[in-house]
């Protein structure tokens, strides 16, 4: 009894020290909550979108909500791969069947986990992504997938389970938000967009890199198949889309392979590039990196211009009618107003 | 015996080897002491001693190494 | 295969589950598995150097027996077999990429097939066992090397589950664990900076004493998980560590620090080259001219020789052969000046002068490793009399580094200074259940939490998995 004691004494602090030292993502990189924020947001979705950066920046749900009535969430994250993407797509499917799914075909230029460049931001990266996710074959399949020479050599997939493993050494950086956010988290993003205020206008195009590849790898299309199908299978239609964005490069050879590839399998594929001017986006104003990345007000009229798309050419209802959604959705738009004006205030000062 | 007390004890003047000394812990024997032991009871004794007779059960007293040179002898 | 990944604890919990499960008798065969996979998933293709070692020595050893038995002589098939292995080896240090464990099988290999030569141990008729004798995971990695009187028994031998033996191999372990994790793989990256650095003086002195404990936590922590782990199995590896750092002598360190290759070397070079024809020969004319000085060349042709063979095992460079004879030339002028010093033995200030002393040559001898040029190496020693003593780099150590550094040495230290006094830690915690539990889960807080492993740190192998 009394060993017993001792053992599960033993086993609290371990689990209390791993809740301590796993990073809590609250001040610069926020991203690290994207991912685990849908699971209070599940169901009830009519479009999902899946992809990196170029969702979660340049998409807002709640525009979405406004104009066209359409409920829907992002399910974004840093850097996200094809192969991630997939899982989290698997994932979110076992929680909820969307009308229509939106993935955004710039990671398609990934083919393997080493080509994604700097190893140990890709390692950053995989944390950020599948750590947020909850405990499922998906995880595992993702995990997987997406571990860097180094992971796999220090243990792998066993660090996902054990993340003290991983952050073992953070006690040297722990702060007071480490010992707030122990339980229970800020919520960052409204319905997987993460906000951002600031304005950087574009003033010179960044040089692009010259194409080494011309052709996309073998391995984004096996996953991207693999997504085709599971939408298939669940009734789902699938959308691609290329986000917004003058860098990095779209090219165009690219662009024709993703093109040909979804007239063959009758997929829709939106790229929005030839459509920013249409769209109204103003490098001057709707940026807030130098054009890598939509603010706020960019993103509201990318979701704007989308939305009608999702209205017209995929035949998404208006929602606006159902009392019970509608409550859950002024909530939501109140959250997200009352942010954008925080944020927008704190820019100001 | 008195022949090998008196080889020791030019080894180890300090030490008072007696039949029964406990060679490698008392009498502080290192494997330099063994090598020049062995080269004086070939001397003394005419026996010699290979290489893999040099294990610490021929040399735990006097007594057992004794023993290995009447051994050696007869062979 | 690093003793510090998360899989290969993985893989030995899951060894030993299956070890104990499994009936007596077919245990060994549970580790010969074991060994065959670990060296398969590390070396791969290249798993043709221990195959050869394996099969010479299996066929050599029976020849050679077979011969006895026959009253002929075997002398051709040992040469072979020696000839054979040890140019493998040299041929493999010639190279950077050594294969994994050949320092240390063939040395056991070589032991195993003098042995039979000599008639002091059978020839091994099962290949399954001599198989394991030489791949037996664990000591793969950085030794022990063990002789075959002292491991093929206990290897193939039923082992019943004991719950104290197997307690007490998993705390060994963990306490391999934090030498390892905590102290040496911390200082490396400071005795890298240093080692590069050259200025000299204070950096050198510096690097001596921090090389030092590095090699120490590495190479005693390394030991300390092996042996845990085989106490775990109920096998019985021989010691390799005597408290090494608080020897009063370089020849008393050597007897004390790598015992396991020490004793090899007086077994299978020192005494066999000592008691040889033509060294006595030697000794004996040399006695007639020289007198007492004389008595003493076979000794000296002997260590020197030794010596010569433990520096190339080390390696084949120059500063692996300076250090072997640097140790050598200590040992022997030690040996020299020992009758001098007879008359202070025992005395406390000359013992404490003594350890300290010893421990300061072992460490500016030990840092010979890290120059390959040993030109370089003198030029540090030289600085030690001239300076500069405030050029020290930044070693990228933080404060907190430092004290958990210094807090580890005091442990270690206080450690040793109990297993001296009074023995086995171990064996003294025993009884006291609830004090033992919770020194232990501080020591694994300490491993988990003050370690320097996983993502982001360089994979610092041990240091002995290169020899």
């Amino acid at each position: 009894m009394k060993k017993l004691r001792a053992f599960f004494c033993a086993v609290v602090i371990l689990g209390l020290l791993q809740a301590l030292l796993v990073p809590k993502y609250t001040g610069n990189v926020r991203e690290g909550n994207l991912i685990r924020e849908y699971y209070d947001n599940a169901g009830g979705n009519d479009v999902i979108f899946i992809g990196d950066c170029e969702v979660y920046e340049n998409f807002s749900p709640i525009t979405l909500w406004q104009e066209y009535g359409i409920p829907s969430y992002i399910r974004g994250s840093p850097q996200q791969t094809v192969w991630q993407s997939y899982y989290l797509l698997e994932e979110t499917l076992r929680y909820e069947t969307p009308k229509v799914v939106v993935f955004n075909v710039f990671a398609l230029k990934y083919d393997t986990v080493e080509s994604t460049g700097d190893q140990s931001r890709r390692e950053a990266y995989n944390r950020i992504t599948l750590d947020g996710m909850r405990w499922s074959g998906s995880k595992w399949g993702a995990i997987q997938a997406s571990l860097t020479q180094e992971e796999r050599q220090w243990g792998g997939a066993l660090t996902y389970v054990f993340p003290i493993l991983r952050y073992h050494d953070r006690w040297s950086e722990l702060t007071w938000k480490d010992v707030r956010y122990l339980f229970k988290r800020e919520t960052v993003s409204d319905c997987g967009y993460l906000m951002q205020t600031g304005v950087e206008p574009m003033t010179d195009p960044f040089p692009s890199p010259p194409l080494t590849k011309r052709t996309l790898g073998d391995n984004s299309w096996r996953y991207l198949d693999k997504m085709v199908q599971l939408c298939r299978d669940k009734g789902v239609q699938l959308v691609l889309v290329k986000s917004p964005g003058l860098y990095p490069a779209w090219w165009p050879e690219w662009d024709q392979q993703v093109a040909d590839y979804a007239r063959e399998r009758e997929l829709l594929y939106i790229n929005m590039i030839p459509a920013q001017e249409e769209i109204g986006i103003d490098w001057s104003t709707d940026t807030y990196d130098a054009g890598l990345h939509l603010n706020v007000s960019g993103a509201e009229k990318a979701a704007s211009w989308f939305g009608r798309i999702l209205r017209d050419q995929c035949g998404l209802p208006d929602r606006r009618s159902d009392p019970q959604v509608c409550a859950r959705w002024e909530e939501k738009t109140a959250r997200y107003e009352a942010r954008k004006g925080l944020l927008l205030e704190q820019g100001d000062s | 015996m008195d022949t090998l007390l008196k080889i020791l004890w030019e080894l180890h003047p300090d030490i008072n080897f007696t039949e029964d000394t406990r060679l490698l812990e008392e009498g502080g024997l290192d494997s330099f002491d063994i090598v020049t032991l062995v080269s004086e009871i070939e001397d003394a004794f005419g026996a010699v001693i290979r290489a893999q007779d040099l294990i610490p059960e021929n040399f735990q007293t006097p007594k057992t190494l004794l023993a290995l040179i009447r051994r050696l002898r007869e062979d | 295969m690093i003793l510090q990944s998360p899989w290969f604890i993985l893989f030995a919990a899951g060894l030993l589950v299956v070890y104990y499960l499994v009936p007596g008798k077919h245990q060994w065969k549970v580790l010969l598995a074991g060994s065959v996979c670990a060296y398969f998933q590390v070396e791969g293709a290249r798993v043709g150097f221990l195959l050869t070692t394996f099969l010479t020595t299996l066929v050599c050893g029976r020849k050679i027996e077979q011969a006895r038995e026959r009253g002929e002589r075997a002398g051709g098939w040992l040469a072979a077999c020696l000839g054979l292995n040890l140019a493998l080896l040299l041929g493999c240090k010639g190279s950077l990429l050594l294969p994994l464990g050949i320092s240390y099988y063939t040395l056991q290999a070589l032991g195993y097939v003098i042995d039979v030569y000599r008639g002091t141990e059978k020839a091994e008729k099962d290949p399954g066992k001599l198989a394991l004798f030489l791949c037996y995971f664990p000591q793969l990695i950085q030794g022990p090397v063990s002789r075959a009187s002292q491991l093929r028994a206990p290897l193939t031998e039923p082992h019943a589950y004991d719950g104290k033996q197997v307690s007490f191999g998993l705390q060994r372990m963990l306490w391999g664990y934090f030498k390892k994790l905590v102290i040496a793989d911390r200082v490396a990256p400071a005795v890298e900076i240093l080692t590069r650095d050259q200025a000299g003086g204070g950096s050198f002195a510096l690097l001596a004493v921090l090389y030092a404990l590095r090699i120490y936590g590495d190479f005693t922590g390394g030991i300390d998980i092996v042996l845990g782990l085989s106490q775990a199995f109920g096998i019985g590896l021989p010691e390799n560590f005597r408290q090494p750092f608080f020897s009063g002598s370089v020849a008393e360190y050597w007897r004390r620090w790598h015992m396991s290759l020490g004793a090899w070397m007086r077994e299978y070079v020192f005494f066999p080259v000592s008691v040889s024809k033509p060294v006595r020969r030697l000794g004996k004319a040399a006695r007639r001219r020289l007198g007492a000085f004389g008595k003493r060349l076979p000794v000296y042709i002997a260590t020197i020789l030794t010596w010569l063979a433990t520096g190339l095992w080390h390696g084949l460079t120059l500063n692996f052969l300076l250090w072997g004879m640097l140790n050598c030339l200590l040992i022997l002028i030690g040996e020299e000046l020992a009758p001098l010093f007879r008359g202070l033995k025992g005395k406390r200030w000359y013992t404490g002068c003594s350890i300290l002393g010893t421990w300061l040559i072992m460490d500016l001898i030990r840092v010979c490793d890290l120059f390959p040029d040993p030109r370089d190496y003198f030029r540090g020693l030289k600085s030690l009399l001239t300076g500069p003593w405030g050029q020290i780099p930044d070693l990228g150590l933080s404060s907190l580094d430092w004290g958990i550094l210094a807090l580890g040495c005091v442990v270690m230290t206080g450690v040793s200074l109990v297993q001296s006094r009074w023995g086995s830690v171990r064996e003294l915690l025993w009884k006291r259940e609830t004090l033992r539990f919770w020194i232990l889960f501080a020591l694994l807080l300490a491993v988990l939490l003050l370690g320097c492993y996983g993502v982001g740190y360089e994979a610092s192998n041990f240091i002995y998995n290169q020899f």
